[in-house]
């Protein structure tokens, strides 16, 4: 059973349709990136699984439940909203911290406002991720005390606290110097050791061919190519493919 | 009159404008927040009144708001209800005559009642705005930010946004108490013994004008014990940007 199933997801902003219907599967434990270039739709995908938007159309299940059709005409209220978020973790492109938390605030804030255990346990829980992302001795820091990539790697330590099904990332990488794009996808591949499904949205295409089980590229809302990096990076079939990979070979080398 | 006299003769006036200048922020900064949440509603009409509401108290002089809340009630619904509370009082309780504050409070309670009531619904409209201000300016990724990791609208506001708003708006907010202070000498304009008040008086029974100028120290010892502590609680917030 896949643990995400999504089906003719529709979203029009005005009268710019932005995403055209898209469909597809992710299992448990795997990698999913999502190409493409700006303005395709994959960050507007991202926030309408993670409820930030509500999809004109489509159906979504996660664990062969389904947590929205729209199909049904049934406004969500607030609490359903909240119980289908729980199933995604998002990592935002510009963190997004609390400011006026400190790196163990910022994480144990969620855990203990939803009462996900004793103090002591979310704050154990906390230092364990903490640790997770290289961060122990920065825990009692405020994020303005921290390098890009040290905020990108506590967001990601946030998001796992609510323990997720599905981890979202939204251009972790875009924001950061170059430089510190490093030490934010070492952190996203060694997750991937640890069993967790996630779907990156990514302009770094060798992380993508690299880490990832699955590759979509979108293009202008649908789904252009699905399949995995050998696939999609080697032996593309759509001409909108081979021209994108074309271009970041030229610009990236 | 001594000077020593003189002195705690404008430090009673100087308690009463104190008065005007607590109970002020006491009502109004809370009651600015209902009109910063009205003026944002999603509701149209609920937003225009709040506007309105908010350009009407911006726009006409506090002044002239004080004799609107002081004779209005009396004049358009015939019951002057703040000259009922100065009657009420002198049947009721036995003004003292000594020049002593609680002289100075009872003699006028219905006017100063007036004053209390202007002064609050102006200044709730001013800080509404700094709230409004305030709230807009944070911005839509930290209440995304919350809401991803399951919280409620409530939680997210009062646990993420509200300490960052108060951060941003103590430096205007201290403009506005600031302006506070000082403002309160208007209430002399219904009669109200705060210390321009006072030393109107000395003028005019004592022929003394130097102290109406002495009121201007009283002024500035508050206004820099003032500074001093907005001060501090913009240092205590600075630990985070």
């Amino acid at each position: 059973m896949s643990v995400l199933e999504v089906k003719g997801i529709k979203k029009s902003f005005g009268k710019v349709e932005v995403l055209k219907g898209i469909d597809f599967c992710l299992e448990k434990g795997e990698v999913l990136s999502i190409i493409g270039s700006s303005g395709s739709g994959k960050t507007t995908l991202l926030r309408c699984l993670n409820f930030l938007e509500t999809a004109d159309e489509g159906i979504i299940s996660v664990n062969g439940k389904t947590i929205f059709d729209s199909s049904l005409h049934k406004q969500l209220s607030d609490n359903e909203i909240r119980e289908n978020r729980l199933h995604f973790g998002l990592v935002f492109q510009s963190f997004n911290l609390f400011p006026q938390y400190t790196v163990l605030g910022n994480i144990t804030l969620a855990p203990s406002l939803l009462k996900r255990g004793t103090p002591e346990e979310i704050e154990a829980e906390a230092k364990a991720l903490i640790e997770r992302v290289g961060l122990t001795d920065k825990l009692e820091s405020y994020p303005c005390q921290l390098s890009g990539g040290q905020q990108q790697r506590v967001a990601i330590a946030r998001a796992l606290a609510m323990k997720p099904d599905i981890l979202c990332f939204d251009e972790p990488t875009s924001a950061l110097d170059p430089e510190l794009t490093g030490e934010v996808l070492r952190v996203i591949k060694d997750l991937k050791s640890g069993d967790s499904t996630m779907i990156v949205v990514t302009h770094e295409m060798e992380f993508a061919r690299n880490v990832s089980d699955k590759v979509i590229f979108m293009a202008d809302g649908v789904i252009e190519e699905f399949g995995t990096p050998e696939e999609v990076f080697l032996n593309p079939k759509s001409q909108k493919t081979r021209s994108f990979l074309n271009k970041d070979i030229e610009t990236n080398g | 009159m001594t000077f020593l006299e003189v002195t705690s003769f404008l430090a009673n006036g100087f308690i009463i404008s104190l008065i005007i200048f607590a109970v002020t922020l006491i009502c109004g900064i809370p009651l600015g927040l209902p009109i910063a949440f009205c003026s944002m509603s999603k509701f149209a009409p609920l937003r225009a009144v709040a506007k309105t509401f908010v350009w009407i108290v911006r726009g006409i002089p506090l002044m002239l708001q004080i004799f609107i809340f002081y004779y209005v009630p009396g004049l358009l619904f015939g019951n002057p209800v703040f000259t009922h509370i100065d009657r009420y009082i002198i049947e009721n309780f036995t003004i003292p005559n000594d020049g002593g504050v609680l002289q100075l409070l009872l003699i006028n309670a219905g006017g100063l009642c007036a004053v209390l009531i202007a002064f609050s619904v102006n200044y709730a409209c001013y800080f509404s705005e700094i709230y409004r201000g305030g709230i807009e300016s944070i911005s839509r990724g930290q209440y995304e930010a919350g809401y991803v990791l399951g919280l409620t609208k409530s939680q997210v506001f009062r646990k993420i946004v509200l300490k960052q708003v108060i951060k941003r708006i103590v430096p205007p907010m201290s403009n506005e108490i600031i302006t506070l202070i000082k403002d309160t000498a208007l209430a002399n304009c219904i009669m109200i013994p705060e210390i321009i008040k006072q030393a109107k008086e000395l003028a005019a029974t004592k022929a003394m004008v130097w102290p109406l100028f002495y009121t201007g120290v009283f002024y500035l010892l508050f206004v820099g014990l003032l500074t001093i502590l907005l001060g501090k609680l913009e240092k205590k917030l600075s630990y985070f940007n």
